[in-house]
């Protein structure tokens, strides 16, 4: 989140879409009904009449996997009105904040020219060669800015120039109009132009909308660009960086925000440092790639930083053994496979982790509280797919999916017999029998405290991983001939026999070596190795105590429950917790004062320029510099540029665009039920990551859109709500709700038990018959969806099909992220 | 002075350790009730926040010491909590059933025999010893010390899965151990 849960009440308009926070985050849908009651409007876009429809001013429904095509009608409705009432926009913030004023390259030609593609498309490789590490700097690359001769992005601040990003915008979008949108989404055009007429009308300077989404945005074939199209559309109406504004990706794990920070993916290491290549074979060519360039003095380019961050996190990794002369030990780190050929890295995500799992090459999975058997994509795919491991280890409260899939009900005991896994099942203590912190959705870091014992010898995972490193060491300290053992041998790992989550959180946050005093702010990291941090992003977090003497631990801010609301009482609450980074609360929030630093907000402030005293009220000011009047930085430091991104440029190696176009182009989900995209002859995005393109269905057989959701007594794949008996018994059963129309055409009852199958395998589940869906009217075409509940597996107090058996293996090209919410089924009464 | 627990909480904000503060309700909140007379339970409060999704709520839970162990007797969402307010939605509301007291908690460490139909129990040691072994022994047979001739220094037949229901600090770690031991098949739930 951009914003915080408790800034919504700020707001004047929200836009929830594809996510339902009434149902799955609604202790702080609180935050929504307070800026209701303030006088806000709740726009609700969802394929379902969900639980937060049910609270809208205005909901309209959308068929999944079209959203850029209704967001895009949105940005046109957006652009056509600020050639009528440009008083009603901030073109302020449009023109000096966003990059609608650059000139892209005039040889660029978008979906508008090339019927759904983008120039600079390569038949042979299969993809837009323009968007490559080696493209950036080539002024032929169509998706580049245009440079003056001091290499700076040149600008038309008249916003008329034909290849300025605004004119490209409004070329790209055209399209979009009110008739596309409802035969593209099947949303009534009135209802559509409801939502676009009442949420722009935050584009006013002064007011501030919100846009709310969940999984039903990224959980697709174009996720990315999904996610793209909200930010131009929130940039247009200058809500990034105000009270009230910004875009809220609303998180379903309590941690899956801090574990992303941590870098728990293939792709980054801590604090979102890409992970090194195996070409890069020094500290310094690595660098090179990771660190972007600017010459503009007006463009602070916070990047330009990585190598303090890189180099303070090998400190605290490899301690005494990183020093200049051996490139601070980033030999040790592993380097992934580098493919010239598409400019990319070996895929090791998850669905290819899988595959790659099927035919062998995984031989060991460690699994800490997942449970893909049910999680992932493709369910049965990963269950065979479990079966060629040679050893598997979870860490888990209970008995799950994936730990006994070798047991599952289907199998025959030769079956089970013939399954040669060794499986390792680990007791684990819960959140409350244990000291540490987690980050919410809003970035906030907050402590717990061990408040319960475990039962029997269950123990954290953190001792865990303690026992089993020591355990490791001292295996390799025996074996002078293992590989790459100094990697492991010389790793900081001093925590004892039990960890203290204080000592981590401090290693977090690092030090300044030379006085081995806690750094308090990431400035203050070096690149020369006298500090470490194990994550930039968290420095700052803990501190010494006497830098924070009053937290309930001193020093340790995530522990911090000053129940002050914050600057200017707008609901910030800077004292509680900690909010990375720097308890910097709203994010870009140098774009929501004007040039001279006075907030379009009088009533909300974020920020103010205290032009006395030459510095920043309020929040933590994004970068610090002075307001641009008196000579500051743009806004968006995090941007080589320094601006809001309408159009995403290629602008170098680590600042590429999209690998599908640096514009949002709507495209069908890779199964369709229709037999023609309406917006192009490009039926879906030509970069799609497919690994199983057999198991493609067709609408001829399987005819009705299907998609997954949550709801509020059950969380995610299930492990920790159906083994609770309350939560079971409010909701026992898997269900599949279709609409009345759909169920009278294949004769079900509600209630009635109904097979759903399709080309990757079947589930049984109870129908439930409701109004909340309706067929939807595609340019004379009826298409029906439903939506499957996809908490349940097999293991459990309460036991039921998976809806992810459904699912298909193929995920967002940016991403990898699987296609989970737009696919195809057919429906019958078991 | 005696705390009631709203006083402590905002107690713990303005300043007062909250660590400390443990030890305090129980001893104190003991010695008198408001009708006067004494209660012998010693039950202490302490914050925490959801594991469930990522709004970030505050509760309290209670728990006293049965047997030698700390259980937990109620949680309840905390009044201060900015985002919450007291609030919970069902998941919440059913966050007991979490603890210990659920037979269905794992209790001890669990093992399956390739071939085998059902599961034995074992003790810690043993299991951290042959997981230890399994990694390095997978890791050393399936090293892949370089790529075209550059050093690579990884292993592409261990995978890690898991950090979204963490905490940060064993995030941190895991990302730590699994790099040293040259993972590069490393995800978490933000995939899927």
């Amino acid at each position: 989140m951009t914003n915080q849960w408790t800034d919504i009440a700020n707001s004047d308009r929200i836009l929830v879409i594809a996510g339902n926070p009434a149902e799955n985050h609604p202790a702080a849908y609180g935050h929504i009904t307070k800026a209701i009651e303030k006088g806000a409007k709740l726009i609700v876009v969802d394929p379902r009449f969900t639980r937060s429809a049910a609270k809208a001013h205005v909901y309209c429904p959308i068929r999944s996997g079209t959203d850029v095509a209704f967001i895009g009608g949105v940005i046109k409705y957006v652009l056509d009105d600020m050639d009528v009432n440009p008083g009603n926009y901030n073109m302020t913030y449009v023109t000096e904040y966003t990059n609608a004023s650059l000139l892209i390259n005039p040889n660029f030609k978008g979906p508008a020219d090339l019927d759904g593609m983008f120039s600079g498309w390569d038949s042979t490789s299969k993809r837009y060669i323009n968007n490559a590490t080696h493209k950036y700097n080539d002024a032929n690359s169509t998706w580049r800015y245009q440079m003056d001769e001091s290499g700076i992005p040149k600008k038309d601040k008249t916003l008329k120039d034909p290849n300025c990003a605004f004119q490209i915008l409004k070329k790209q979008f055209a399209r979009y109009t009110p008739e596309m949108v409802s035969k593209t989404c099947g949303s009534p055009q009135e209802k559509f132009l409801e939502v676009a007429r009442t949420f722009s009308e935050c584009g006013a300077v002064g007011k501030s909308g919100t846009l709310m989404y969940a999984m039903g945005a990224t959980q697709h074939t174009n996720g990315a660009q999904i996610i793209r199209s909200y930010a131009i559309l929130q940039l247009l109406l200058a809500n990034i960086g105000v009270c009230g504004g910004g875009i809220q990706a609303m998180r379903g794990e309590s941690n899956v925000q801090g574990s992303t920070d941590m870098g728990l993916l293939s792709h980054i290491m801590t604090g979102y440092n890409p992970t090194p290549r195996h070409t890069e074979d020094t500290l310094q060519k690595y660098i090179t790639r990771i660190t972007p360039k600017s010459s503009d003095p007006l463009s602070l380019n916070w990047w330009k930083n990585s190598d303090k961050y890189v180099v303070s996190m090998l400190k605290s990794w490899w301690g005494d053994a990183a020093t200049k002369d051996n490139d601070f030990r980033y030999n040790y780190l592993p380097k992934v496979h580098y493919k010239p050929e598409v400019d990319g890295d070996e895929n090791y995500t998850h669905i290819a982790l899988f595959e790659a799992m099927e035919k062998g090459k995984v031989k060991g999975l460690m699994c800490w509280g997942q449970n893909p058997a049910v999680g992932g994509p493709n369910a049965n795919q990963e269950r065979r797919a479990l079966a060629n491991l040679d050893w598997l280890v979870c860490s888990d409260l209970w008995e799950t999916e994936t730990s006994i899939f070798w047991k599952r009900p289907e199998l025959s005991s030769a079956e089970i017999q013939a399954i040669n896994t060794e499986v390792f099942l680990l007791p684990a203590a819960g959140s409350f029998e244990k000291e540490g912190s987690v980050t919410n959705s809003a970035r906030w870091m907050q402590w717990r405290y061990k408040c319960a014992d475990s039962p029997g010898e269950a123990i954290p995972d953190l001792d865990m991983m303690n026992e089993l490193m020591l355990k490791i060491r001292e295996l390799y300290a025996a074996d002078a001939s293992a590989p790459n053992r100094d990697a492991i041998l010389n790793l900081t790992w001093n925590y004892g026999t039990h960890v203290d989550p204080n000592q981590v959180a401090k290693e977090v946050n690092g030090y300044d070596l030379p006085t081995g005093k806690l750094v308090n702010g990431f400035a203050n990291l070096k690149n020369d190795g006298t500090t470490s941090c194990g994550n930039w992003v968290y420095c700052a977090s803990y501190v010494e105590p006497a830098d924070e003497p009053t937290a309930p631990i001193p020093g340790n801010r995530a522990s911090r429950r000053n129940p002050d609301d914050g600057p200017y009482n707008v609901g910030l609450f800077s004292k509680w917790a900690w909010c990375w980074p720097m308890n910097r609360r709203i994010v870009y929030n140098r774009a929501s004062v004007d040039l001279k630093g006075e907030p379009w907000d009088k009533e909300h402030p974020v920020i103010k320029w205290d032009s006395v005293n030459a510095k920043w009220l309020g929040d933590v000011a994004d970068g610090g510099a002075k307001p641009m009047a008196e000579g500051g930085t743009y806004p968006f430091i995090m941007r080589s540029e320094g601006f809001g991104c309408l159009f995403a440029p290629v602008n170098g190696p680590r600042e590429l665009s999209l690998v599908d176009g640096p514009l949002p182009e709507h495209y069908e989900p890779w199964e369709s039920p229709l037999d023609a995209n309406p917006l192009s002859g490009t039926m879906i995005s030509p970069v799609i990551k497919i690994w199983r393109p057999q198991e493609q269905g067709t609408p001829d057989r399987y005819p009705i859109v299907a998609t997954t959701y949550r709801v509020v007594e059950h969380w995610q794949a299930g492990q920790m709500t159906r083994n609770l008996p309350w939560l079971v018994e409010q909701m026992p059963e898997m269900f599949v709700e279709l609409s009345e129309e759909l169920a009278t055409l294949k004769g079900i009852a509600n209630g009635d038990k109904i097979v759903i199958e399709n080309a990757r395998g079947n589930v049984k589940a109870v129908a439930m018959v409701t109004k909340r869906f309706k067929p939807f009217h595609l340019n004379g075409t009826v298409v029906h969806q439903i939506g499957m509940t996809w908490h349940w597996g097999y293991a459990g107090l309460s036991t039921g099909d998976s809806a992810n058996v459904l699912t298909p293996s193929v995920g967002d090209p940016n991403t990898t992220i699987p296609e989970y919410k737009a696919f195809l089924v057919n429906i019958r009464k078991a | 002075m005696e705390l009631s627990r709203r006083d402590f909480l905002k107690a713990g904000g303005a300043g007062i350790g909250g660590i400390a503060i443990w030890q305090a309700l129980g001893s104190k909140k003991a010695s008198a009730s408001p009708k006067g007379f004494t209660l012998t339970k010693q039950i202490g409060e302490k914050t925490t926040i959801c594991p469930f999704d990522g709004s970030g709520c505050g509760f309290i839970v209670a728990s006293e010491e049965q047997r030698g162990k700390l259980k937990v007797v109620n949680i309840e969402g905390d009044p201060e909590h900015p985002i919450n307010n007291g609030a919970g939605c069902a998941k919440g509301a059913a966050l007991r059933q979490l603890s210990a007291d659920n037979p269905r908690r794992l209790s001890k460490v669990k093992y399956r025999a390739p071939g085998s139909t059902d599961w034995v129990e074992k003790d810690w040691d043993w299991a951290i010893e042959k997981i230890a072994e399994k990694i390095k022994a997978t890791r050393d047979a399936n090293w892949i010390a370089t790529d075209e001739d550059k050093p690579a220094n990884r292993t592409e037949a261990i995978a890690c899965l898991g950090g979204a229901a963490l905490d940060n600090e064993e995030c941190y770690l895991l990302s730590k151990m699994a790099r040293s031991l040259g993972i590069v098949y490393l995800e978490h739930q933000a995939r899927i």
